[in-house]
């Protein structure tokens, strides 16, 4: 900063000329680098979300070409939709139960793993397989582990003696939602492991030695100072994380369709079904719309406890 | 006193070394049955009791998926598709991320947060509306469409990793490279750039496995062998009375095992890319 305008004293007039072009260069130069990313979020992602919200008011079906514009009545239609609802509600306990399940068993193996010890890394990087694996294949892969007749995982329970006859697990509308919880504990747990171990290790070493010192055990570390300053870091994983388990697709999608009985059927695989089986783009758009308003209360939900969180801590 | 401290010690060693092992069965045992799996004849893989180990092995399965089913177009197109979009969301991404660490703009923080939430939306809630703009301009079933919606989906994530890697590098050298004369671009290409070699390395691996896994938007806007990527053509296998297990399971091994190789030998660099955020607090 100080620099500049005594170069520009030494070198003369054409000199300065060539710094305030520079200077016109600089303040543009930031707009233009951001611009093919703006733009592509802004058309590809920003756009349609509004021009859904267009169509949510339309009853534009792609079979029979109608398309005209009906105010709030798709909306009025979604209320009394029992199919809707039950999706909801299918959707609100997916993302609550494998929210808790993960963070908290993330949790635990993030302790496991802070500790130092032979082989660390070898642990951690076994953890990134389940992330790295397409949910394609997960699905197709828990379909397998869970099948109700060649299935090992009936196969391993019936040898411990934890079940006295096979379970159709996914072909059985009381456990079908439950193993496509277990499939997607499975795929996330190890991430949120990853990302709560690298949260742990920002805790000042400093106060848990000073807390040893005065004679506190281990697990009273943890309780009293690890999970106190991790809390805030442990909110904002299990927001993303629930914000993500809501828009859940592929697992039920290949998995189980919707199915049996609708047992599993959530809101993105309702959403599709209607948009792409039934060409009804207009209904499709309100229950999607819906969503969104849903995630987004959600996120205000998430981000409100955080705020006050923060605040808590700040002062 | 001292035996009994020493005991304790062991007992937690001896318990962390059980539970590590637990961690490590639990993440990868799996995808191993999966390829024990990929080995087995259809006569094994339906008797009361599962084989553990593949023998006799047999590799008919990788032979169905290759030559019955053509499961090499759906690579090529997954490749082609994960390929451009890395690519591009790199170049773009990139800018995007230098700026915003680099040069002056205001606010950078505020559209950092909305470049974030942008990619919290559930994605249904865009799918009917691009489904009819690409129709509408002859984008459907092409790699076009799907390289354009993955650039957005992944543009997010990139621009967050590389923001918090430009982050590292100090910012005496943007300013020795400004007074020797260098440009915004210039500091991009010739500094920045070779200084953050792995956290491109690690993005680019972040926007390919995205774009390698995504399954919705592929579904929704391809049809056919000649465009459907690898997702697409698992999910449809299946056979009109039976489950192929044996040829799903082939399949996930071939279009697994390369990401689980590469995962495994960047592991470092990705484990810090993606949990760099969570340390900001």
């Amino acid at each position: 900063m100080t620099t500049l305008p005594s170069v520009g004293l030494v070198a003369g007039s054409r000199r300065s000329k060539r710094l305030t072009q520079r200077s016109r260069a600089e303040r543009w130069a930031p707009l233009l680098f951001l611009l093919p990313a703006a733009l592509t979020l802004l058309t590809v992602s920003v756009y349609p979300v509004i021009d859904g919200l267009r169509l949510s008011l339309r009853n534009t079906m792609l079979s029979t070409q109608e398309d005209a514009f009906v105010g709030l009545s798709n909306y009025v239609r979604l209320t009394a939709d029992p199919d809707f609802w039950s999706a909801w509600r299918h959707t609100m306990l997916f993302t609550a139960a494998s929210t808790l399940l993960e963070t908290v068993l993330g949790m635990a193996m993030a302790i496991v793993l802070y500790e130092t010890f032979k082989g660390r890394g070898w642990v951690r990087a076994a953890m990134l397989v389940p992330w790295a694996i397409p949910t394609v294949v997960t699905s197709k892969m828990f379909g397998w582990l869970f099948d109700g007749q060649h299935g090992v995982v009936n196969w391993l329970l019936m040898q411990t003696g934890l079940i006295d006859g096979y379970v159709n697990w996914y072909g059985d509308s009381q456990t079908a939602l439950l193993t496509i919880i277990i499939a997607d504990v499975w795929k996330t747990t190890p991430f949120m492991a990853l990302l709560l171990l690298a949260g742990l290790q920002t805790v000042p070493h400093s106060l848990v030695e000073a807390a040893r010192i005065d004679g506190a055990g281990p697990w009273q570390c943890f309780w009293s100072i690890r999970l106190p300053l991790l809390f805030t870091t442990l909110l904002i994983a299990g927001m993303f994380r629930a914000l993500d388990a809501f828009r859940i697709f592929d697992l039920v999608y290949v998995l189980t369709g919707g199915g049996p009985a609708d047992s599993t059927e959530v809101l993105s695989t309702l959403s599709y079904k209607v948009l792409f089986s039934g060409l009804d783009f207009g209904y499709g758009s309100a229950l999607s719309a819906a969503m969104f308003i849903t995630e987004a209360l959600i996120a205000l939900g998430f981000g409100l406890f955080i705020v006050r969180r923060m605040r808590r801590d700040n002062g | 006193m001292l035996s009994s401290w020493r005991a304790q010690l062991l007992i937690t060693r001896i318990a962390l070394y059980i539970a590590s092992a637990l961690i490590v069965v639990w993440s990868v045992a799996p995808f191993l049955w999966q390829v024990s799996t990929s080995f087995q004849e259809d006569r094994l893989l339906s008797s009361p009791t599962p084989n553990f180990l593949p023998w006799p092995g047999t590799l008919d399965h990788f032979y169905n998926i290759f030559v019955e089913k053509q499961f090499h177009l759906y690579i090529v197109n997954s490749a082609i598709v994960a390929g451009l979009t890395t690519l591009f969301c790199l170049t773009i991404g990139g800018g995007a991320a230098f700026a915003l660490a680099r040069l002056r703009v205001y606010y950078h923080f505020g559209i950092l947060a909305l470049i974030l939430s942008v990619s919290m939306f559930p994605q249904i809630a865009i799918v009917a509306p691009l489904y009819l703009a690409a129709s509408s301009l002859g984008l459907m079933n092409t790699y076009t469409i799907l390289v354009i919606i993955y650039l957005s989906l992944g543009l997010p994530l990139v621009i967050w990793v590389l923001f918090g890697y430009f982050q590292t590098i100090p910012r005496e050298i943007d300013e020795a490279a400004i007074i020797d004369g260098a440009g915004p671009l210039r500091l991009l290409v010739s500094v920045i750039l070779p200084m953050s070699l792995p956290g491109f390395v690690t993005t680019g691996l972040l926007a390919f496995i995205m774009a390698w896994n995504e399954f919705m938007f592929a579904l929704a806007f391809t049809s056919g062998v000649e465009r459907q990527t690898i997702p697409v053509g698992i999910a449809n296998f299946t056979n009109l009375y039976y489950v192929p297990w044996g040829d799903l399971a082939a399949a996930s091994v071939v279009v697994t095992l390369p990401l689980v190789l590469l995962v495994l030998a960047f592991q470092r660099w990705i484990i810090q890319g993606l949990t760099q955020g969570a340390v900001k607090e």
